[in-house]
């Protein structure tokens, strides 16, 4: 199983998320990780898709996506030309004696706290997908009560635009 | 001068008069009645009102694959939505050029549950090459005007249009041509010149080349572009079941179909070519059998329209992007230069092939039971009715002989349902087709089965003063069905009896069901009586013609490759392997 971030640029049209979720699973293509959201342009929005594939039908999604209609572009961001990162809020079970070194944790990482209580902590952190794994196995000894994580985003590296040819 | 102001409902009407639409099948309903009334007043759209949505979209389906045109069918909001699907699913698989357009219930109510709601846009998904969800007046034409283009160009296919009922009542301008912007959509048709040269090339340096022609080549109306593409190779030329009539059967080159129960000669050709140069067709599993042992030692030179069926199935070598018939004129340019360099001598090969056409032709034996054999009363209707006319079959044994045993030697005159293989598609594809082309000799085969299915439309056909003709080639059973139950499950006929024969129950009585129906019926049971009923059919103008052929449940398709298996274990009859020699 290889893991590939494809960036999708499509219209901002109604059903657009499930056109795109639904070709995933009819064609039989594995999502890891989903975010949408809008663009700089106006009526186009930006799907980050972490798909898994066995062998080569990486080229098959590809090829299928691009006849959705409101799918403009098709975009494969390889690690080494882009950059990619994860978001995610995590409540740690905090006390006095276990506090600072949470805290310490939370500077290591380059994380934040948003949120305090007497006994938790919410604690924002962005970073790649290794950077996070290896956070939270640092915060699970001290117990974590809940995470929640956005997709993957992902950018090009350097000057140019996705949305660039597209508008001429 | 000001644009005119018109509700929805004729919004849509004007959109598909603009459009050049001139006939329509549907079924009224609550949430489409506003468009309804304008469509009473249209002087240019002839609308014709079937007996169940699926036959309408049926007859969509045979009116754009008689025609070249777009088929157009129209329903309303829930059941009548639903009862379209499988005809959409149907156009989809076959890349049919189809315009559905549904009634929704009010956009205020979408999402209640409310009378007769279906979420019919998502319900059409994965079968729709695209859907739209129009609630607002003013989206119609610009909707309708994207929704054909869509259809029609590219990979054909069907496309759905939601209208909801506030859209249909309300009223906007009118204006066309309307804006139509797609930013996602842009068909690639002409092919890049580099990979002509490299198919040129290869074409050139083969020894055992076969021309793999699929129902793209229909679709592009490239069958004269091919032609000539076929002499200039000296190739020998196998036609897929959607593809039937795209190269005359007379002609010398053509092997006839592959797969399944493809001829003896185009499977072996198939199997034992150093390359093969495929048309707008997609490697279906029908045709390939066991992927991994398909054509093991040829090189692939892959044509098509969609980027998606390149590579999806078999490696191609030689990958091109376009339009058949653009990619099959820029071919024809480029050969007599390649192959003014090395022309390849195909003698070996074509006594090869020749050997297996003479040993393994089409045939079959007369049925043991007294029986009419379905295989002679099927030839004889193609011998009697000429290429000129269009033959649209169900789905099974019936179907298998009707690709086999009439000779087609144009395009646009065998329809079939060939990737969703709905029973059912015969009656409503050929009254389609009728409509679509009117001066033909129009043919529903079908099976007893498959007839059950879709049978009210003679209602519509009728009526309508659309005289089709339909051949039930009657075995009393779920015949393909029963065959396998034959082959592999030990002649255990779970539950393929459908009691319609002679010696049966009889029920229904398809003469007195035709005759209900309005339409002159005949049954045939002796062979000296099949010419005779045909001829009487063929003349008869005034009502649609049933004929209840009743023919032998015993009698096989053959030859078979059966499924899963290499084509290379393709019988020529039951028990009977073929003998290959002289190529390897």
């Amino acid at each position: 199983m290889s893991r590939h971030v494809l960036s999708l640029l499509v219209e901002d049209k109604p059903g657009i998320l499930t056109r795109v979720a639904a070709l995933f699973a009819r064609r039989g293509f594995n999502i890891e990780s989903l975010a949408v959201g809008t663009t700089e342009v106006e009526g186009l929005s930006r799907i980050t898709v972490v798909v898994g594939v066995e062998g080569a039908p990486l080229e098959q999604v590809t090829k299928q996506l691009n006849k959705l209609i409101n799918v403009i572009k098709v975009v494969e961001l390889e690690a080494e030309q882009a950059v990619q990162r994860d978001h995610m809020l995590i409540k740690v079970r905090t006390d006095a004696s276990t506090r600072s070194a949470v805290l310490e944790a939370v500077t290591l990482f380059r994380a934040r706290v948003i949120d305090v209580v007497s006994d938790a902590l919410i604690i924002e952190v962005t970073g790649d997908t290794a950077k996070c794994a290896a956070f939270i196995k640092v915060l699970e000894p001290f117990g974590i009560k809940e995470l929640v994580q956005s997709g993957v985003l992902a950018m090009g590296r350097g000057s140019k635009s996705i949305t660039e040819k597209v508008l001429k | 001068m000001a644009n005119e102001v018109l509700t929805g409902a004729a919004a849509i009407i004007r959109s598909l008069e603009m459009l050049g639409i001139e006939d329509v099948f549907g079924l009224p309903g609550g949430a489409i009645l506003p468009t309804y009334d304008p469509l009473m007043d249209s002087k240019k759209i002839r609308h014709i009102l079937v007996r169940h949505e699926q036959g309408a979209g049926h007859a969509a389906e045979g009116y754009a694959s008689a025609s070249g045109r777009l088929g157009v069918c129209i329903a309303t909001s829930g059941p009548g939505a639903t009862n379209l699907v499988t005809a959409i699913a149907d156009a989809y698989m076959d890349s049919v050029p189809l315009l559905a357009i549904t009634g929704q219930v009010g956009s205020k109510l979408i999402g209640t549950d409310a009378f007769q709601e279906a979420d019919i846009v998502g319900i059409t998904m994965p079968i729709t090459k695209h859907s739209f969800l129009v609630t607002k007046a003013e989206d119609i034409p610009e909707t309708i005007a994207a929704a054909v283009m869509i259809a029609t160009t590219g990979r054909p296919g069907p496309v759905l249009v939601d209208i909801t009922k506030d859209a249909q009542q309300g009223k906007a301008e009118f204006v066309w041509p309307p804006k139509v912007e797609l930013a996602g959509y842009k068909p690639v048709t002409k092919p890049h010149g580099k990979q002509i040269q490299a198919a040129a090339q290869m074409i050139a340096e083969s020894k055992k080349p076969v021309l793999y022609v699929g129902g793209g080549v229909i679709r592009a109306g490239a069958h004269k572009e091919l032609l000539k593409l076929a002499e200039l190779i000296n190739a020998p030329v196998v036609t897929t079941l959607m593809a039937r009539g795209a190269f005359p059967d007379s002609h010398k080159q053509n092997l006839g179909m592959p797969g399944m129960h493809g001829t003896v000669p185009a499977v072996t050709a198939l199997q034992k070519a150093d390359l093969l140069i495929t048309l707008g067709a997609r490697f279906d599993d029908r045709v390939t059998g066991d992927v991994k042992s398909f054509a093991p030692g040829a090189k692939v030179i892959h044509v098509d329209i969609d980027p998606a069926e390149i590579g999806k199935i078999r490696f191609a070598d030689v990958p091109i992007v376009g339009d058949a018939k653009e990619v099959i004129t820029e071919l024809n340019a480029e050969l007599p230069a390649a192959l003014k360099e090395s022309k390849p001598d195909l003698k070996e090969w074509w006594s090869f092939v020749d050997g297996l056409v003479q040993r393994y032709p089409l045939g079959y034996t007369s049925a043991g039971d007294g029986k009419l054999s379905p295989q002679h009363v099927i030839e004889r209707i193609g011998e009697l009715s000429g290429p000129e006319a269009i033959y649209a079959a169900g789905v099974g044994q019936h179907q298998m002989w009707s690709a086999q045993f009439i000779k087609y030697e144009r395009p646009n005159s065998w329809l079939n349902s060939g990737g969703a293989g709905t029973m059912g598609y015969s009656v409503p594809a050929a009254m389609g087709a009728k409509v679509g082309q009117p001066d033909r000799l129009v043919w529903a085969i079908d099976g007893d089965g498959c007839f059950q299915m879709t049978n009210q439309e003679l209602a519509t056909c009728a009526i309508n003063n659309i005289p089709i003709k339909v051949a039930i080639i009657n075995n009393s059973s779920l015949g393909m069905v029963r065959q396998w139950q034959t082959l592999f499950y030990n002649e255990r006929y779970s539950n393929t009896d459908l009691h319609t024969g002679t010696d049966a129950l009889m029920i229904p009585d398809f003469v007195k069901l035709a005759e209900a129906y309005g339409c002159l019926a005949i049954r045939v049971e002796k062979e000296e009586e099949i010419d005779a009923a045909i001829k009487l059919a063929i003349a008869t103008n005034d009502r649609p013609v049933v004929i209840d052929f009743i023919v032998s449940r015993d009698s096989m398709v053959w030859p078979m490759v059966a499924a899963g298996l290499s084509n290379d274990e393709v019988q020529y009859a039951r028990d009977a392997a073929p003998i290959w020699d002289g190529v390897e």
